[in-house]
């Protein structure tokens, strides 16, 4: 059976582990970036020497850790993409918005083990020599802010932070700022206009690559809590035991959030890969509740492509010779990874795996997740503003018993006009790519609700009340 | 700092790389680089600007050529293809040589995209013409379709591309989101934020160009809602640029909505007359009434804009009280009506038997470069002291002069003036006083409010007026002529910097008001002896062979956008 | 317009000072800012919006941009227990439509409401908020700034009754 790998997680709810620096630096907290900042750069010949900042990009980039934040991006490329030759200051941001429907593993990390996010993000500064970093972190988590505050407040008296950090000569300063309420900031470059005082809007790529024109249009590196806490280990670990973690281009751990129709919703570390979705919804989170059958999964946060119970998938696989076979794999059998999960067509995004069984209205599903996009697109470029509000109203009528038969389509027709580059950033994708995966795989529940209502139209009883909420269950 | 009126340059064109590309299967040369509108810096030529050298034009509406990209309205989204490059960064090639074609899988915008060497465009697959079909439904799904009352209708971006891309029917089953409706956003300006399709054009414009960060979007994504501060009103001297270019109805100018239907406009080429600078205008008229300038192209003298006082600055023209008759004061009397070869015989007769030196002309510095230099001559042969009266005022950075005459350069190339504007006025005033001068000219200046007042004006023998609305100066004429608007008439300025703008006739004038060029050449020829000209053509042209300032220009080298006078800066 | 000035302690000006010295450019303070004048007078007034604009040297529709898309900024006071129910699908999942009618009920409110509604006495609001970030333990409600999880119906009467 898949078990646990607890990387990041690792004191994380053990008893006694408090948030507090004496708690970390007895777990061994900051030993890694005393290390690293005593390192002496690697004489390649007589004419090169590695820096050890380049030395630790170097071994991001090696490790193959991927962006946890939702796109799965290299991290290491992200990094090489930073223009070092401007001359101005490079930036880093940590993305501590975690907003995406289903997802509740930051949290974790900012309330119980800030040091480990700081440690990393010195590390990550060090390495991109950068002198001043932020934490955006999700308004609502004011209490994150405050204990965030304390912990930098905690290193800068240990001189983990400020200048000549450790007397290694390295200064760096980071700051906590706070949004107020809106997804949207959790894509880079609306985060960034939100952190320089702006409506966060999305920016034009190009030409405002972050790595070349971000913060204050000088280079900036956007990197996600999670993905700054494995760089700490990377470096204590060093790439290549990093690398063993995992399975090949997914590397390393991660934490999936599971929550919805299951007994012991929660979050857990797992080796990327090293366990599929069936044993994390069945095993690690306890199954499903009495009597109850699978309905749909969300695999990757509430905006990846939904899964209905009982799909099959032809994935190709790399055999041991190097060549491809193609496979036929059960939904509950797929390897979590990001290759495996968009191999079958939908994203492990930011691993949140939101379950949901039988007793789902699943057009109030949607009509519920649709809503949240309407409410949550910042409305800058014309198809995600105007799609996805008709969306979510749509949705809405037909969910409220006021449908047409003809919805489904109508649906797909504005859901299909948003995405694939049509946007300015991939919200685009993530309100529509619900709608279409929705109502293309339950399409006979979409049509039969709007089927009802018509026949209830026809047949006088006139307009209907207003929906009912989601079953709930208790846990 | 957006092009200004006082930083005109044109420098030398620097070595242009220039690249080719294809544009819907046709090769094109155009240049890597263009200028950024706002920062004047080289930037990487666009799509959009690609596509317009090759005389495609991409549809858009958040796009403006002089203002920051901001890409929202995705209207001009296009697929393309790059050259696709082999596993040693080599091009691979077709049978035939030619470059292979990787296709990009996702479409761009073309306002923002750069182009690139061996770049493919696409503007007319079916793949971009769903693209525009379903952007332009999403922007009108929630979009009141009030066009019968709707100030836009006719200059209308929603209204011109349905027509190419729209949808007979909506398919729209929801409620509409209802938003402000004849928001009053400052003097000048209404706002329908209903009609708004959030392109940020004029938030861009105000912040970037006007300097003025009056204008934002409240609210968020489908209740997104352009506003101004609720109680700070719109109020900078440029509002009005933003009905401009509000590609819908949602802006509109308070001094225009409602008056006309703009296709029953009839659109007239002239200059803005309000300061120096000279912006180049549009006159909107119907059936001899003025309704409306808008700013005219140029990219020398004001980019596409105006500001809110020349553009309001028409009214006076279609006054009721004009002077419309020539009359000629009796012995001892009042004015009574003659006619033009009566007051002119009349006025000819005085200069001739004058003594040189007798005579003063003061003329305005809004009459044209030609009257100017028909009064010029006038003036050598009489030996006459000139002026003109000088108007000026504050100045702003983008386009406002602080010279508020539109001709004093003119009145210097053409030699009417060799002195600073105004500093002759009191000389003139000390010899009529003194008795030497017994004849002033006064062309379209009210001179009792610049030192010469009823008294002293009451000492000469004679006094000729040529003015468009009467003033204390025309209550006391002996000869008074009715002049004509520029907008009346047919003539050239010359800006600040010495451009020439020539402009054109949008109205007729009332009454019996004459251009002034064509009766002062009656009024000089018995004087100087040269021969009138059949039309400002020639007469243009002999100015210009005369005064080593306009050498080499010719009425015809003008065209739209004027010319630079030699011999002045820029 | 209230008849007393608007005014900034002392205290709060000095935070927001140090806040606006975390930013080379000080428009990024604007967010910071704005929670520090919430947290002070329990909403943003117009005067709040000049007030920081004029602090940022920026103009009041700049910051009015902002506060009218932040939802956690509000323009009026509200109730001094600020109950903030996650609607989305986990929590939806979980029973927070029941939790909100529930509290909604036992507080007098509209029970089909979606926005903040205040009981007369100025007591409460309760609202219905996007994803709190804790779908493991739904149904989740803030409290002001405590998140609450797991929120059942007898634990939504211990939480009111701890509101005093």
């Amino acid at each position: 059976m898949a078990k646990e790998y607890r990387l990041i997680l690792k004191n994380i709810d053990s008893d006694g582990y408090t948030p507090d620096l004496e708690c970390y630096v007895r777990h061994g907290g900051y030993q890694t970036l005393q290390k690293a900042l005593k390192l002496p750069p690697k004489i390649v010949s007589e004419e090169k020497t590695i820096s050890v900042p380049e030395q630790i990009r170097d071994e991001v980039k090696l490790s193959g850790l991927r962006g946890r934040g939702g796109a799965g991006f290299s991290c290491g490329l992200k990094w090489s993409f930073v223009d070092r030759k401007s001359g101005k200051p490079i930036y880093l941001i940590c993305n501590a918005d975690e907003s995406e429907p289903g997802t509740f593993k930051d949290r974790q990390i900012i309330h119980k083990d800030p040091h480990q996010l700081i440690e990393g993000m010195i590390l990550s500064c060090y390495a991109n020599d950068v002198k001043i970093a932020y934490i955006y972190i999700r308004g609502e988590m004011a209490e994150g802010a405050r204990i965030l505050n304390r912990a930098l407040d905690e290193a800068r008296s240990k001189n983990f932070l400020g200048k000549n950090i450790l007397g290694s000569g390295y200064d760096l300063e980071i700051h906590v700022h706070r949004g107020a309420g809106a997804y949207i900031c959790g894509e880079e470059t609306g985060l960034i206009e939100s952190l320089e005082g702006k409506r966060p809007y999305p920016r034009i790529k190009p030409p405002y690559f972050p790595a070349i024109l971000g913060l204050y249009m000088c280079p900036t590196i956007v990197n996600n809590v999670e993905t700054l806490c494995a760089v700490k280990h990377i470096v204590d670990m060093g790439a290549s035991e990093y690398a063993k973690l995992g399975t090949p281009n997914n590397t390393g751990t991660r934490i999936v959030s599971i929550s919805g129709h299951v007994r012991k919703p929660g979050y857990y570390e797992i080796e990327v890969g090293a366990a599929t979705l069936g044993e994390l919804i069945f095993d690690f989170a306890g199954g499903l509740h009495e009597g109850r059958q699978l309905k749909a999964i969300i695999p990757g946060g509430s905006s990846a492509k939904v899964f209905r119970a009982g799909e099959k998938f032809k994935i190709k696989k790399r055999g041991a010779t190097g060549a491809d076979t193609e496979q036929e794999i059960d939904l509950l059998d797929l390897p979590y990874d990001f290759d495996s999960i968009m191999a079958a067509g939908s994203m492990s995004g930011s691993s949140a795996i939101i379950v949901m069984d039988d007793s789902t209205d699943i057009v109030e599903a949607l009509a519920n997740l649709s809503e949240f996009y309407a409410h949550e697109s910042c409305g800058q470029c014309t198809p995600c503003r105007e799609g996805s509000l008709w969306m979510s109203k749509a949705l809405n009528r037909l969910a409220s018993g006021n449908g047409r038969r003809e919805d489904a389509d109508y649906l797909l027709r504005i859901a299909d006009n948003i995405p694939g580059g049509r946007t300015i950033c991939a919200f685009g994708e993530a309100c529509s790519w619900p709608v279409q995966s929705f109502v293309r795989k339950f399409k006979d529940e979409f049509e039969a609700k709007g089927a009802q209502a018509e026949a209830r139209r026809n047949s006088g009883a006139g307009t209907a009340q207003p929906s009912t909420a989601l079953p709930a269950h208790s846990a | 700092m957006p092009p200004t009126a006082t930083q005109e340059t044109e420098t030398q064109a620097p070595v242009i790389d220039t690249i080719a590309i294809k544009v819907d299967g046709r090769e094109i040369s155009i240049p890597k680089l263009s200028v950024d509108p706002i920062s004047g810096r080289p930037v990487p030529t666009t799509m959009i600007q690609a596509c317009a050298a090759a005389g495609v034009e991409v549809p858009h509406y958040c796009y403006h050529p002089k203002l920051p990209v901001s890409g929202n309205c995705r209207m001009c989204l296009v697929e393309f293809g790059t050259p696709a490059m082999g596993p040693d960064r080599k091009p691979i090639l077709n049978a035939d040589g030619t470059s292979k074609i990787a296709k990009s899988p996702r479409p761009a915008i073309a306002c923002a995209s750069p182009v690139s060497p061996g770049m493919e465009i696409y503007t007319t697959t079916p793949g971009v013409k769903e693209m525009r079909t379903s952007i332009l439904e999403f922007l009108l799904i929630n979009h009141p379709l009030d066009c019968p009352i709707c100030d836009q209708a006719g200059e209308c971006k929603l209204q011109e591309y349905s027509m190419e891309y729209g949808q007979a029917e909506s398919r729209f089953a929801e409620t509409k989101v209802h938003k402000p409706k004849q928001v009053d956003l400052g003097p000048r300006i209404m706002l329908d934020d209903e009609r708004c399709i959030l392109c940020t054009r004029c938030i861009r414009f105000t912040r970037d160009i006007a300097g003025d960060d009056a204008l934002g979007i409240l609210n968020r994504g489908g209740h997104n809602t352009l506003s101004h501060y609720p109680g700070k009103p719109f109020d900078n001297n440029y509002t009005l640029n933003t009905a401009d270019i509000c590609p819908v109805g949602a802006l509109t100018s308070k001094d225009f909505r409602f008056q006309m239907r703009v296709w029953f406009l009839k659109e007239t080429n002239s200059v803005c007359t309000s300061c120096a600078t000279g912006c180049n205008i549009k006159i909107g008229s119907r059936e001899d009434r003025i309704y409306r300038y808008v700013p005219r192209d140029n990219d020398s003298v004001n980019s596409c804009w105006m500001c809110d006082e020349g553009r309001l600055n028409y009214k006076w023209i279609g006054r009721e009280d004009r002077i419309q008759t020539v009359s000629i004061r009796k012995a001892g009397g009042g004015l009574e009506s003659s006619s033009w070869t009566e007051a002119l015989k009349h006025v000819t007769g005085l200069l001739k038997q004058a003594t040189p030196g007798s005579v003063a002309i003061i003329a305005s510095a809004r009459q044209t470069n030609e009257e100017l230099f028909l009064l010029s001559t006038l003036a050598k042969k009489l030996d006459a002291l000139t002026d003109v009266v000088p108007r000026s005022g504050q100045a702003d950075a983008l386009l406002v002069s602080a010279d508020r005459n539109p001709n004093t350069t003119g009145a210097a190339l053409t030699g009417f003036i060799t002195a600073k504007p105004g500093s002759i006025l009191p000389k003139i005033a000390e010899s009529i006083r003194s008795g030497r001068i017994r004849t002033l000219l006064v062309i379209g200046e009210d001179v009792t409010r610049h030192g010469l007042d009823a008294a002293l004006l009451g000492k000469l023998d004679t006094l000729v007026v040529s003015d468009i609305l009467p003033n204390a100066t025309t209550a006391l004429a002996h000869v008074l002529l009715p002049g004509r608007a520029h907008a009346e008439k047919r003539g050239t300025f010359t800006n600040i910097k010495g451009r020439v703008q020539k402009f054109m006739r949008a109205v007729e004038a009332p009454g019996e008001a004459r251009a002034e060029w064509e009766f002062l050449q009656e009024l000089t020829t018995p004087i100087t002896g040269q021969a009138g000209f059949a039309g400002i053509e020639a007469l243009f042209n002999h100015m210009a062979a005369e005064r080593p300032g306009l050498k080499h220009l010719t009425w015809s080298d003008l065209k739209d956008s004027g010319a630079t006078a030699s011999g002045s800066e820029g | 317009m209230n008849a007393m000035a608007f005014s900034v302690p002392k205290k709060i000006e000095a935070e927001i000072d140090a806040l606006i010295s975390h930013y080379p450019e000080k428009r990024s303070a604007s967010l910071m800012i704005l929670h520090a004048l919430q947290d002070h007078f329990g909403y943003v007034s117009g005067e709040a919006m000049e007030w920081t604009a004029a602090k940022l040297e920026l103009q009041p529709i700049n910051i009015l941009e902002l506060v009218t898309f932040y939802p956690m900024f509000r323009q009026s006071p509200i109730g001094r227990y600020h109950l903030k129910v996650c609607r989305t699908l986990s929590c939806a999942l979980g029973g927070s439509h029941q939790l909100r009618r529930g509290l909604c009920k036992k507080l007098g409110l509209p029970e089909d409401g979606h926005g903040p509604a205040t009981t007369a006495d100025g007591k409460f609001t309760v609202e219905f908020v996007e994803c709190l970030a804790s779908c493991g333990t739904a149904p989740v409600m803030m409290c002001n700034e405590e998140t609450h999880e797991a929120v059942s119906a007898e634990k939504a009467e211990s939480i009111l009754a701890k509101c005093n």
